[in-house]
């Protein structure tokens, strides 16, 4: 008999599970926003160069089909808001390959949520009030919220500007701060600059015991965000953190569907370059943009991330019954 | 394999920015200096394997030079030189076994056994009457390490201690 049948996490932790699912429902049920379930398996999959999926087998005689677990439920949301479904949310599983780690299960549960005719800062207000809703008996819910744009807080803790690539800058910033790795990791790619230097030496700073909210993302760190209507160099797309972890990530969506194509394109070409696994496109989802999709903001958040920091947890498994490897 | 050198992985945090690239912050301990570094790589990144092995060995004897030892199934026989040896050699009594961790089939560390039995040559005679040990005293052993044990114990008397903290655990009875 296996000792490890067990689950890992307390009783109480799955209580704690229990109670923010119905908080949650209860936070988007006052609003009217209505829940709603999408399949798990799906013939189309995200193109993200920085996501990998799982791929399953389908099996319907005589055929053989490939099927995708989802890497969020994003596409076949926006297809319901598409079809005049109105503002709507989703508790579900999603899966990501590869993926395991403090902060990180490759089988996750998302809070994903559209509202249709809100702008990015109408969905930042909203998640102030659902962050300050769920944590109603601890101080993250009474201290000021943070909201910083992007190129500001880069600013701040690293001296550069983030919206304008210097290699010299870049490297002596991270001379300076001790990641003598950074040139050979990142080379002349911005965006990988971006993405190292803003999780070694900015995210940690964010959200000390407060929701700490950062918008206005360099357009190169964002495939299905819209472009900032005043400043071409930005997106519309808000990270949220709290004691210097990641929660989510929201957008005013992009609902242009040749834009989207053509960020579609430009993802597949950089998978083929780094030799991934080749994506199916989502056609369906194109099909559904090019329909019209209404003017929308979108945002997701990891439960079992928003449970760790509910309930003081040091570790992903911690919060969960049965991680991947006692799966 | 990094930098030439052989390294074991000490701890390795995984870091991914929402939808960017995914990084892993990684603690290495470099086998051959002991030295502990951190280093960042991109995920999926690889390095060449070292070709490290730890043997559970049987120590001999010292030659001046070269400390000697012998895997007892098949006798095969190994020098490891003081840089190798370290601080194990304030543990290593003749027969003792160890674990000896080979690099391309060369030593380069030696752990001792957790636990070892060892003689006191040296110590100051202790305060009679007083058998609690409550302060201890220094003691040298026969290989030259030197711990603190209770006031009781005395010279000649074999003691058992733990080589992960250095202390004295109790004394053996013949």
């Amino acid at each position: 008999m296996l000792e490890s049948w067990r689950p890992l996490c307390s009783t109480e932790q799955l209580r704690a599970r229990a109670k923010l699912y119905q908080a949650i429902r209860l936070f988007f049920s006052k609003r009217g926003v209505l829940e709603v379930e999408t399949p798990l398996l799906s013939h189309g999959i995200g193109t993200d160069p920085q996501l990998d999926f799982f791929t399953t087998a389908y099996y319907s005689a005589p055929r053989r089909q490939t099927l995708f677990l989802q890497t969020s439920p994003e596409f076949a949301m926006k297809r319901l808001v598409a079809a005049s479904s109105g503002s709507i949310f989703q508790i579900c599983k999603a899966f990501r390959n590869g993926e395991s780690g403090r902060f990180h299960n490759p089988e996750f549960t998302l809070l994903e949520w559209y509202r249709v005719g809100f702008t990015l800062s109408e969905l930042m207000d909203e998640i102030a009030d659902l962050i300050v809703f769920l944590f109603q008996d601890q101080p993250i819910s009474g201290n000021p919220i943070q909201r910083y744009r992007y190129q500001d807080i880069f600013a701040c803790h690293t001296g550069l500007n983030a919206l304008e690539f210097s290699y010299q800058d870049y490297c002596a910033c991270a001379r300076a701060q001790q990641l003598p790795d950074a040139p050979r990791l990142c080379g002349h790619e911005h965006r990988l600059w971006l993405d190292l230097l803003f999780s070694q030496l900015v995210q940690p700073h964010l959200g000390n015991n407060a929701l700490c909210l950062v918008f206005g993302y360099p357009a190169c760190q964002s495939s299905l965000a819209r472009k900032n209507q005043y400043d071409s160099r930005i997106t519309d797309r808000v990270e949220v953190f709290i004691n210097g972890v990641e929660l989510g990530n929201g957008y005013y969506e992009l609902t242009d569907v040749h834009e989207q194509q053509q960020r579609f394109e430009q993802e597949i070409m950089l998978r083929q370059e780094n030799q991934q696994t080749a994506p199916v496109l989502d056609q369906r989802f194109l099909s559904a943009l090019a329909s019209g999709l209404p003017d929308c903001a979108g945002m997701a958040i990891g439960l079992d991330r928003l449970l760790m920091l509910l309930t003081n947890s040091k570790h992903i498994n911690d919060v969960l019954a049965f991680p991947i490897a006692n799966a | 394999m990094l930098d030439n050198d052989p390294c074991a992985i000490v701890e390795n945090e995984f870091v991914k920015p929402g939808k960017g690239q995914a990084f892993n912050r990684v603690k290495i301990r470099n086998l051959k200096t002991g030295r502990v570094i951190e280093r960042t790589f991109k995920s999926g990144e690889s390095l060449e394997g070292a070709d490290v092995v730890d043997v559970e060995m049987q120590y001999l004897y010292n030659d001046g030079q070269f400390r000697h030892f012998m895997v007892p199934e098949t006798f095969e026989q190994y020098q490891a030189d003081e840089k190798a040896v370290g601080e194990a050699a304030y543990w290593l009594k003749d027969q003792d076994s160890c674990t000896v961790t080979l690099w391309n089939d060369v030593p380069l560390s030696v752990t001792p056994a957790n636990f070892v039995e060892l003689t006191i040559t040296e110590t100051d005679p202790g305060v009679r009457g007083d058998t609690s040990g409550g302060g201890g005293k220094p003691a040298t052993l026969e290989t030259g390490a030197v711990v603190r044990v209770p006031l009781f114990v005395q010279i000649g008397e074999v003691i058992k201690v733990d080589t992960r903290t250095k202390e004295y655990v109790s004394r053996v009875k013949d």
